[in-house]
């Protein structure tokens, strides 16, 4: 960096005064993964029952979800809801078409996830808790959803920080997140490697951020399993 | 639905509860496709008793213990738990009354497994009062009193915050019994309790197992167990290709027994000393092998 600057290649003024408007937009960025992953858990428990429901008219609903979401681009998802869905006079502002799309298309994901860890939980459990009277309600939600939800935390985390880099694919309909402003500023002053530069080094140290967060639930998730 | 096999058959469907059996099975069958594995079973159990039920593995002893508590829907046949009665009913999705007086009856019969199955996310004391918290409603304090007492009954009381996966194979299943306990059931179902431990474990669940017997627990027991049989059941079943074929106090049954079969299996497992041990899931769906001459 210090060597391309001293050949002026690059500014280093004029990363000191645009690096604060791109770093602004980083909580809009952190915001809108936060709120899509979380909505995306929702999407993906209800996925997860339906793929393992008996009821065929639940399963296939489920299973059609999974395959149309994981079988066409994001991008193209994101830019439906935005363009497509207002013929039907569902009109949604950017922001929450950009929330609205990464939810549903991270559910589908997470759905295959959430089934695989729910059905790794050993069938002795359900039969220890039907056994002493609970509900299957019960069952599911104290029993079956809690150790579940261990097996698939890695995996989830995974998808965080993958929803964490997608997420700069809503500044397509105008979001005006991190890589908004790194494109704009940097097509108007003709200075795009300094900004995507800051916009990336600021994704890298999002996603290292939650790793280790994720190290650490992992770490006190796993208390249970301590046998010492 | 009741198809009903087997002799002594017109019981009494009312019976004034305290003085008649606390567990009723009549002409139970099980069918795992075309596997014939319970071939009506007749079985009362009365208040206070203990039974162990022995038998080769793929006798059918495990499929006939979940057939109480419906783990397993009986194929024909009805379970019968202080007083509240189940017609096999496995072809139709179960009705909210049918699903609802399961769920009694399994209140009511309590099941320890071969594998103790505690909930591994939960500490001990957590473990033990879910269901009487869930279940039958008491508010936490009252379900951790309840909890404690039972765990002290056991002897795990100083371990009631530990994680299961702490505790030893022994100390599990006694939490268990704890947990099963807890739920105050009018009967406990033992399913190979011991099978799964590492021999030196085997006897602090025994013991425990004896005191509840001695103190009038109702308790059935499948077990290969033999000095427990004989120290603590009132009764020996003996069970051969889905039907009792023996049946008596333990000193009949164990060492003067009549039906040839039973004479076979006992010299065996005398000369062996103990026989295969039965893996989970084995015991079900494994087609049943020939009557003799097979073991390993």
């Amino acid at each position: 960096m210090a060597a391309l600057a001293a050949a002026g290649k690059v500014d280093l003024a004029f990363i000191r005064a645009q690096a604060p408007i791109i770093l602004a937009a980083a909580p809009l960025t952190i915001f809108i993964s936060i709120v899509s992953i979380s909505i995306a858990v929702v999407f993906a428990v209800l996925g997860s029952l339906g793929r393992i429901s008996r009821s065929a008219p639940i399963y296939a609903l489920a299973t059609l979800y999974v395959s149309l979401v994981r079988g066409t681009p994001l991008i193209v998802q994101i830019l439906f809801v935005y363009l497509a869905l207002p013929q039907f006079g569902i009109v949604l502002p950017a922001l929450q078409t950009g929330i609205l799309a990464l939810a549903f298309n991270y559910g589908a994901y997470m759905t295959e996830i959430f089934r695989a860890g729910i059905q790794a939980v050993p069938r002795g459990q359900l039969d220890a808790a039907h056994a002493l009277g609970m509900t299957d309600r019960d069952t599911l939600r104290r029993i079956v959803l809690p150790q579940a939800l261990r097996i698939v935390t890695p995996a989830i985390g995974n998808e965080f920080i993958a929803m964490i880099k997608d997420s700069a694919l809503v500044s397509i309909v105008g979001v005006q997140e991190m890589l908004f402003f790194a494109r704009i500023i940097g097509s108007q002053k003709f200075r795009s490697f300094e900004t995507f530069m800051i916009a990336a080094l600021v994704y890298w140290i999002l996603t290292m951020t939650f790793s280790f967060f994720q190290e650490a639930l992992e770490r006190r998730l796993a208390e249970s399993d301590r046998r010492i | 639905m009741s198809a009903q096999s087997g002799g002594r058959l017109a019981v009494d469907p009312v019976h004034a509860s305290g003085s008649g059996p606390i567990v009723r099975l009549i002409g139970l069958e099980k069918y795992y496709g075309t596997n014939h594995v319970l071939r009506g079973c007749l079985l009362e159990v009365m208040p206070r008793e203990t039974i162990c039920v022995l038998g080769r593995s793929g006798s059918g002893k495990t499929t006939l213990l979940k057939c109480i508590n419906f783990l397993e829907e009986p194929t024909v046949g009805s379970v019968e738990v202080d007083g509240i009665r189940v017609e096999a009913n496995p072809l139709h999705p179960r009705s909210r009354e049918h699903a609802e007086k399961i769920r009694q009856i399994r209140l009511r019969a309590q099941m320890l497994f071969q594998e103790f199955n505690l909930f591994p996310h939960m500490r001990v004391i957590d473990n033990v009062i879910e269901a009487p918290m869930r279940v039958r409603h008491l508010a936490r304090a009252e379900a951790v009193e309840v909890g404690e007492k039972y765990l002290a009954k056991v002897g795990l009381l100083e371990q009631r915050d530990e994680f299961p996966a702490r505790l030893s194979g022994g100390q599990k299943q006694r939490v268990a019994i704890a947990r099963a306990l807890a739920m105050e059931p009018k009967v406990l179902l033992f399913d190979e309790p011991t099978s799964a431990l590492d021999p030196s474990l085997v006897g602090e669940v025994l013991n425990v197992m004896e005191e509840l017997a001695h103190e009038g627990t109702t308790m059935i027991v499948v077990t290969h167990e033999m000095d427990f049989a004989r120290e603590a059941a009132d009764r020996v079943l003996f069970m051969e290709e889905g039907v009792f074929i023996e049946e008596g106090p333990p000193e009949q049954v164990l060492d003067s027994p009549k039906n040839p079969l039973t004479q076979v299996f006992l010299e065996r497992f005398l000369t062996e000393g103990r026989i295969r041990r039965t893996r989970p899931g084995e015991e079900a769906p494994a087609p049943l092998p020939p009557p003799i001459g097979h073991t390993v």
